[in-house]
């Protein structure tokens, strides 16, 4: 065996795909745990709900596709896509929508296009966006927050949550509640000084809005930590998180009735943090360059505000995200570094008889 | 302390450095046969000046260089030239190669040396000549002979000479060796360097933080010289000539230049050594400092070994373990390629023969797809996406890969190295890069067949276009003589002809005559031969006669008939 022929170089990182995947994974815990202590069991059973069919479904599209199974499912992409829908979409929504999203995402979205490294668009966000279109009354019912619950109420335990999930035909009464987002929204006529008096999701919460901030917060801790382990750079969620405080910033309207929000709200509210850091560093779909990633991420940033302050959906993030996907080999034509030796750098387009 | 500057990129793979340099350098037993390879160095291979038979000596020259870039090659040791053929060489294509084969005679015996004690009254030129004349090329790796390095020409004026010791690559320490034992010649061979390119401004040795013991040993010796030993941060590839400039002076080396045209040499720190001894002692280049490591060696040390010592030779010198070895590696791990014999002998660049235990580098797995994570440009040295190269090399878009600046990539292997996806990108690049290099050879034959071809259409229809002009002139010509001599001439001409014509015939009156005269002249000659043959039969002449009297008389029968039948067929 030691005599052959190897390219170079022998020697190999201790990095691989399924280590990145798997602390994506890990990386999702502390928003998890948030979004599970503030709005009950249904996150963590969406979870659940769309690995299994994300892991199922997978191996049947790669059998079909004649592809190694376990070589595949090994990488633990599928598994990501799962966890980061099943975190996107509203807890305690039927097990048909989590099954439907995450079929969508894995077997559309993902293996159609040719499985992992080759989907134009975020599967995740593809399998979200086809849930909110289809079922609108389901992606829109959000359980309320604990805090804001009626006295003597709390949110379903384990099994009563998986018997609403299973059997139950409609949505469920006393629990829900408007996102700080909807009632911004809907609060037309008012200032924010009168919204944050009016509504208790402001009322009672320390900066943003009651159960959203510490969602948003614990998102942020994942992704510095991903950050911190390089599977990422910064460029992306920074970019789009400046962009987002500043486009917030701009047409904040000192509080006025026409106001859509402070900096603050916009940062830790619905899915910033999990865009930022989990869907929109998705490197499969984004721009390739530092310089590209601060444009899309950028990108995101105003789309989010634009959609959030002036469009008909408050999910934002999704539309963004799916938007600046089409953008992304675009950007990536015109944002390559410059080489070492070089004094300028090129573009992607250039032909030779240019030079 | 000097300033340095920071590349972009890099990998800090395990250094694995201190297990060879637990012991100084060594030597091993002379092989029975080294092989030497005629083609060591960048440029063209030496061409062989001994035959099969003759006996050498040490350093005795046995291969001339064939032109400017090349080097000259010399027997490692004495003994008897047993072959000059094709042989496995050490090459990243695992090909065969000319290669002298000499037979030791175990006494290692030395040609006679002259060495020079003043280089510095020795003209460039003539140190050029002498570096040549013995064999020296760039040990660090490429190999480009290094006389021709250190003679850029008026025209590029150097003002910094760069001293490679960087040695950046994990487990090699061969320089690092080298300059602990012999810091003194490496200084003296610097001399000589810098005598060469008249002195220049400044001189640098570059080497990284994690060789302490090599930047003291130099310290007592570059005092007062003008010589500047940097030290910087350790990071993989340092060592490049392009990083080790930019480190060092944060200057860049323009895509597709030479040192030289900005005004700088930089030259590897074994090659100062290498030339020292050329000068000073005369001794050609026969022998380096090669390390010899891996789990899969029972001894990790450096070794003087002698060029043309087959691998097979080191291996077991040191206890080679073929069962736990996952490859035998010539270089390092980052750019060094894996032997496909151990017959393969060491050359005047091989700075490590690496033969690691699978468990230290295992085989190679399985490439998944690439997610586009972007680790591999983070790590690049020189601000390349690998990721978008291996997209546009596997679709074989060329113009694409060309505008991604794939020709700017060293193939240093940090893309590979993090990549967590297994993918070995920079066997992808170099594909791409060699079927570039092949479709603009193609090119370049095309342009030039379908030149040729546009310019024999032309010719052929330039020729045509004068015989075509040259008629048209005739044609001309005759119509113009007819213009000007008119219709007369032409009656004249025909009533010339006719009248010749006229003069030729008879009337044919005058015509019957003759034939009658023919007819009754042809009559008297029949006569005639009847009385001579009367005669003859009377006389009883001999036959002969009486024959050729007959034959007579019937030839005059006949013309008599013919003479008749023209007068019969007379229309008159």
């Amino acid at each position: 065996m030691a005599f052959k022929q190897v390219s170079s170089p022998h020697a190999h990182g201790a990095q691989n795909t399924a280590k990145v995947m798997q602390l994506v994974v890990w990386a999702t815990i502390p928003g998890l745990i948030a979004l599970t202590w503030h709005f009950g069991w249904g996150s963590f059973i969406n979870v659940i709900l769309a690995s299994i069919t994300a892991v199922v479904s997978e191996a049947l599209i790669l059998k079909m596709r004649r592809r190694p199974v376990g070589f595949y499912l090994g990488d633990y992409s599928a598994v990501v896509t799962a966890v980061l829908l099943g975190l996107a979409l509203p807890p305690l929504c039927p097990w048909w929508v989590v099954v439907v999203g995450t079929l969508f995402s894995v077997v559309i979205a993902k293996q159609l296009f040719g499985g992992l490294g080759y989907n134009p668009f975020n599967p995740a966000m593809v399998g979200y966006v086809v849930v909110l279109i289809s079922f609108p009354i389901e992606m829109t019912t959000w359980v309320a927050p604990l805090a804001l619950l009626p006295d003597g109420i709390t949110h379903p335990d384990f099994l009563e949550s998986l018997k609403l999930v299973f059997f139950s035909t409609s949505p469920m009464d006393g629990v829900t509640g408007a996102t700080p987002l909807d009632s911004f929204k809907h609060a037309a006529g008012l200032t924010v000084d009168q919204i944050y008096q009016q509504d208790s999701l402001f009322s009672q919460a320390m900066f943003a809005g009651v159960g959203w901030e510490w969602v948003n917060l614990g998102f942020l801790v994942g992704g510095i930590v991903l950050l911190g382990s390089r599977v990422f750079t910064w460029h992306g969620p920074v970019a789009m998180l400046v962009t987002l405080a500043l486009m917030s910033l701009i047409f904040w309207d000192s509080g006025s009735s026409q106001s859509p929000g402070s900096p603050l709200m916009h940062l830790f509210s619905g899915a910033s943090m999990m865009g930022a850091f989990f869907i929109l560093t998705d490197p499969v779909s984004s721009a390739v360059s530092n310089r590209g990633r601060l444009i899309y991420g950028a990108l995101i940033g105003i789309l989010v505000y634009i959609i959030r302050a002036w469009g008909n959906y408050p999910d934002a993030v999704a539309f963004a995200i799916l938007l600046a996907n089409f953008t992304a080999p675009f950007i990536d034509n015109y944002t390559l570094p410059r080489t070492y030796g070089h004094t300028d750098r090129r573009k992607a387009t250039e032909r030779l008889e240019d030079k | 302390m000097r300033q340095t500057w920071v590349t972009p990129g890099g990998v800090h793979p395990p250094e694995n450095k201190l297990q060879s340099l637990t012991q100084p350098i060594g030597s091993l037993p002379i092989p029975d046969k080294l092989v030497v390879p005629l083609g060591q160095h960048i440029g063209a291979p030496a061409i062989a000046c001994v035959s099969v038979g003759d006996k050498v000596l040490k350093g005795q020259k046995i291969a001339d260089p064939a032109g400017t870039v090349s080097a000259a090659i010399h027997a490692p040791t004495s003994g008897i030239i047993s072959a000059i053929e094709s042989r496995p060489v050490a090459h990243s294509s695992g090909m065969d190669a000319l290669c002298v084969e000499i037979t030791s005679d175990g006494d290692d015996k030395w040609i006679e040396k002259s060495g020079i004690s003043d280089f510095e009254h020795t003209s460039a030129k003539a140190l050029l000549s002498i570096i040549t004349e013995a064999g020296i090329a760039g040990m660090g790796g490429a190999g480009f002979p290094t006389a021709v390095k250190l003679n850029p020409g008026f025209q590029r004026p150097i003002d910094t000479l760069i001293i490679n010791a960087t040695e950046c690559e994990p487990y090699i320490t061969a320089d690092d060796s080298l300059i602990r034992e012999r810091a003194e010649e490496i200084i003296e061979g610097i001399g000589i360097l810098s005598h060469i390119l008249g002195n220049p401004h400044n001189i640098l040795i570059g080497i990284e933080d994690n060789k302490p013991e090599a930047i003291e040993a130099l310290a007592p010796h570059t005092q007062d010289t003008g010589i500047n030993v940097v030290s910087f941060p350790t990071k993989y590839p340092s060592g490049g000539e392009k990083q080790l400039i930019y480190i060092l002076t944060g200057k860049e080396l323009p895509s597709g230049q030479i040192p030289a045209d900005i005004g700088m040499v930089c030259v590897n720190i074994g090659t100062t050594h290498a030339i020292k001894r050329a000068v000073v002692d005369g001794e050609p280049l026969v022998s380096r400092v090669t390390t010899m490591t891996g789990e899969a060696c029972e001894i990790n040390r450096n070794y003087d070994v002698l060029i043309g010592t087959p691998v097979e030779h080191m291996l077991e010198h040191n206890n080679f373990d073929a069962q736990s070895c996952s490859r035998v590696i010539m270089g390092g791990p980052m750019m060094g390629f894996s032997l496909t014999s151990k017959q393969i002998p060491i050359v005047k660049t091989t700075n490590c023969i690496l033969a690691p235990s699978v468990e230290e580098i295992p085989h190679n797995e399985p490439a998944q797809p690439c997610i586009r994570c972007g680790m591999c440009a983070e790590a690049c040295p020189v601000s390349l996406l690998p990721q978008q190269l291996l997209w546009y090399s596997q679709a074989e878009d060329h113009e694409r890969l060309e505008a991604h600046n794939l020709f700017d990539c060293i193939e240093c292997g940090a893309c590979s190295y993090v990549c967590p996806s297994n993918i070995p990108l920079v066997q992808h690049y170099r594909s791409s890069k060699s079927d570039i290099k092949k479709a603009q050879e193609e090119k370049v034959k095309s342009t030039q067949a379908r030149e040729r071809f546009e310019f024999r259409q032309q010719r052929i229809e330039l020729a045509e276009k004068e015989r075509e002009a040259k008629r048209a002139a005739r044609r001309e010509a005759a119509q113009q003589a007819q213009a000007s001599t008119g219709t007369d001439a032409m009656a004249d001409i025909i009533a010339a002809a006719q009248a010749r014509a006229a003069a030729k015939t008879t009337s044919p009156e005058q015509e019957l005559a003759k034939l009658q005269r023919a007819v009754s002249s042809a009559e008297m000659r029949v006569e005639k031969a009847q009385v001579k043959l009367d005669a003859a039969l009377e006389n009883a002449e001999p036959t002969e006669k009486i024959n050729i009297l007959s034959a007579a008389l019937s030839g005059a029968q006949q013309k008599l008939e013919k003479a008749k039948v023209r007068f019969a067929e007379h229309p008159n």
